[in-house]
């Protein structure tokens, strides 16, 4: 294999004083030294190359084709410059098209991390089945967007759906969930929230169960019941975490399409006749395959990329700040009550075990990744 | 590396409660105490809020269209389920499209894994020039929204004439950055720089050394990894919708049996429950291994 790899690295390799100070060795030495030195950069290589093709290439390109007119089907027409944005910053299908967008991801991450936590907290506990109930907040997650999507979008008909069947059972005006902007929302994020809440709970469980039982322990021994400890222990403790939620869940909403798209199969505009629920992802769709206008399409695509990636860039930077200034201060205060709790304690056992603890909490919290990346 | 940590941490607890005297402590301060009913009732809760939407599509999709009108939604199934499988079958190529989403996903997860322990492990374990910032670049695509390159990705494979063959699909999610990343981090602590060391020291070369030492601890992460990346591919929508509308995966096909101008629910249902019994499978079979892979960092693909 070696062999194999290594000959043209060689050939290209001009450096003579290096081959003459090699001379001593045998050809199996020279080999080896090469594989040491360029291997590492064969086995990266390919994950380099393909992204590059089929990540970085498309997105640039991108940019490219948003400054021309270009038509689906005839193809690059004349250059424009950054007219196209121009054209999408003052269309308000556009901004229709943001608006929705935000709204709907408002809707679904706020109750959902919201959910989660709750969820997260009960699955905290010291339950019986652990397992079995871990799985059994995960089962919505295996039910495919499309699916889902199908399943609510019959619950939410306005005519024979289950919600307005139950609403009028009780007595209640049905509710226009395909024509009506807010409710068209609500029905969206409901869907989101279905399949990922118990996700994100897991998530966040992780994180609780990161925390040391012994800081939980000393707080109990201090008096505090178990909602003071879940709000001064658990929730500060757990926010890096919660941030990196927040972060891949808003990376993930602003790119929503499925959910809008399949919504309502009846309406010739994808996202609802008067475009109540068309999300941009979908917007972006139906200018560049249904209206053929690449040029347009692009511009919107990049307008989006911007603000996936500046939404993102704010939400590392608060994350850091928030991440690095709780750790200081939570880190203290653990030390502190460990150091307090352990003084009266009589056994050497104990306290070993307790810094154990407290070291394995520290690197095994899920949210060390995201604090990773700025190292 | 968190999974790992994890583990040891989980497996440390119940090997030390009987040594000390701790555990009966912590039961009179409340900590460590069994729940009452009302946990277990709102897990009940939970549970029933996350299986009953699955339940009544079943329900729907078995019953004849007319149920799903009547005031009061019934509770048990009715007896039509295989006629409007029947259905299901004449109106889209439910089998093609099965045996093409197990293809595409197939493919892709192989490719993503193997590319990802290879370069995760080079990241993690080799030292080469440029490495620190090459992972910084990795690390940054994370936060990419790749999906929103389809424009030139349909412009080429239209180009190549690849438009309706499976090759479309699977050709853009060879390699993720994610994939990378996440063995990078589990390698990092797993493998002991000696133990790549000794296997230098006894002559073995860079590549056996990855294929017998940085296979073998990455299996674990190979594992979740796989898992997550079939899941991924086995849901995606936008593009394959895109690019193979005549020759579909199965999501694609499911949204087809609602495209007509007229939706018949208990059809589209029954439609919803068969595309949903492989991964319920799955699920049952990897349902463990999905909920350790999530709770070990294995975050969104």
């Amino acid at each position: 294999m070696t062999s194999t790899l290594t000959p043209p690295e060689q050939a290209t390799k001009p450096s003579r004083p290096r081959a003459t100070r090699t001379e001593g060795l045998t050809l199996r030495h020279r080999l080896g030294r090469l594989d040491v030195k360029y291997s590492p950069y064969i086995y990266v290589a390919p994950f380099f190359i393909l992204f590059g093709l089929i990540g970085l290439f498309p997105l640039v390109y991108t940019f490219v084709v948003s400054l021309n007119h270009w038509n689906l089907l005839t193809g690059p027409g004349e250059w424009v410059g950054f007219d196209n944005f121009v054209t999408e910053l003052k269309d308000p299908f556009f901004w229709n098209s943001l608006f929705n967008t935000m709204s709907i991801f408002l809707l679904s991450a706020i109750p959902q991390l919201i959910a989660a936590t709750f969820i997260a907290a009960i699955l905290d506990q010291n339950i019986r089945a652990k397992t079995f109930w871990r799985m059994s907040v995960l089962l919505p997650y295996v039910v495919t967007p499309v699916a889902v999507t199908l399943i609510f979008s019959s619950a939410f008909d306005e005519k024979y759906g289950l919600i307005n069947n139950l609403l009028t059972a009780i007595h209640l005006d049905p509710i226009m969930w395909k024509t009506e902007v807010f409710p068209s929302h609500i029905a969206i994020a409901t869907m989101v929230n279905w399949r990922w809440t118990g996700y994100n709970a897991l998530i966040l469980l992780a994180a609780m169960q990161a925390v040391p039982r012994d800081v939980h322990e000393s707080a109990a021994l201090d008096g505090a019941g178990s909602f003071r400890r879940f709000f001064s222990i658990t929730l500060p403790s757990i926010r890096p975490t919660m941030i990196f939620v927040i972060i891949t869940a808003t990376i993930g909403g602003l790119q929503i399409f499925t959910e809008p798209k399949l919504f309502n199969a009846t309406s010739a505009t994808p996202g609802g006749p008067q475009r109540q629920y068309q999300t941009t992802v979908l917007y972006l769709w139906d200018l560049a395959f249904n209206r053929q206008d690449f040029g347009r399409a692009s511009a919107v695509a990049w307008l989006l990329f911007i603000l996936v990636v500046l939404i993102g860039l704010i939400n590392f930077e608060l994350s850091r700040r928030i991440a690095s200034s709780e750790a200081r201060v939570s880190k203290r205060r653990a030390k502190k009550r460990l150091a307090a709790y352990n003084a009266d304690r009589p056994t050497g056992a104990q306290t070993q075990r307790a810094d154990a603890a407290d070291a394995a909490s520290t690197t095994a919290a899920p949210g060390a990744h995201t604090q990773e990346k700025d190292s | 590396m968190s999974a790992t940590m994890t583990q040891k941490a989980e497996a440390q607890k119940p090997a030390s409660a009987p040594a000390g005297a701790r555990k009966p402590r912590r039961r009179a301060l409340g900590i460590d105490r069994r729940p009452g009913w009302i946990t277990y009732a709102c897990l009940g809760a939970i549970f029933l809020g996350g299986a009953y939407p699955l339940w009544w599509s079943y329900i729907a999709g078995s019953s004849p269209s007319s149920v799903l009108s009547s005031q009061w939604p019934p509770l048990l199934p009715g007896g039509l389920f295989w006629k409007n499988v029947g259905e299901v079958l004449d109106t889209v190529p439910f089998w093609l499209s099965l045996g093409n989403s197990l293809i595409v996903s197939s493919i892709i997860t192989i490719s993503v894994v193997f590319f990802s322990t290879l370069a995760g492990y080079a990241f993690a374990k080799l030292r080469f020039r440029g490495r620190e910032g090459l992972m910084v670049f990795v690390v940054a695509t994370l936060a990419v929204p790749t999906q929103l390159g389809i424009i030139p990705l349909f412009m080429v494979m239209k180009q190549f004439g690849w438009t309706g063959t499976l090759g479309a699909v699977i050709v853009p999610t060879l390699v993720t950055a994610f994939g990378v990343f996440f063995t990078r981090q589990y390698l990092v602590d797993v493998i002991p720089d000696e133990l790549i060391e000794a296997a230098r020291v006894d002559g073995a070369s860079m590549i056996r050394t990855f294929w017998h030492v940085g296979v073998p601890a990455a299996r674990p992460a190979m594992a979740i990894l796989a898992l997550f990346t079939f899941m991924t591919a086995w849901t995606d929508y936008l593009w394959p919708l895109l690019v193979v509308p005549q020759n579909p995966t199965l999501q694609v096909a499911l949204s087809q049996l609602q495209s007509a101008k007229y939706v018949d629910y208990s059809i589209v249902l029954a439609g919803a429950v068969m595309a949903t019994i492989p991964l319920l499978v799955l699920f049952i079979l990897a349902g463990k291994q999905l909920v350790s892979g999530i709770m070990a960092g294995a975050v969104k693909g």
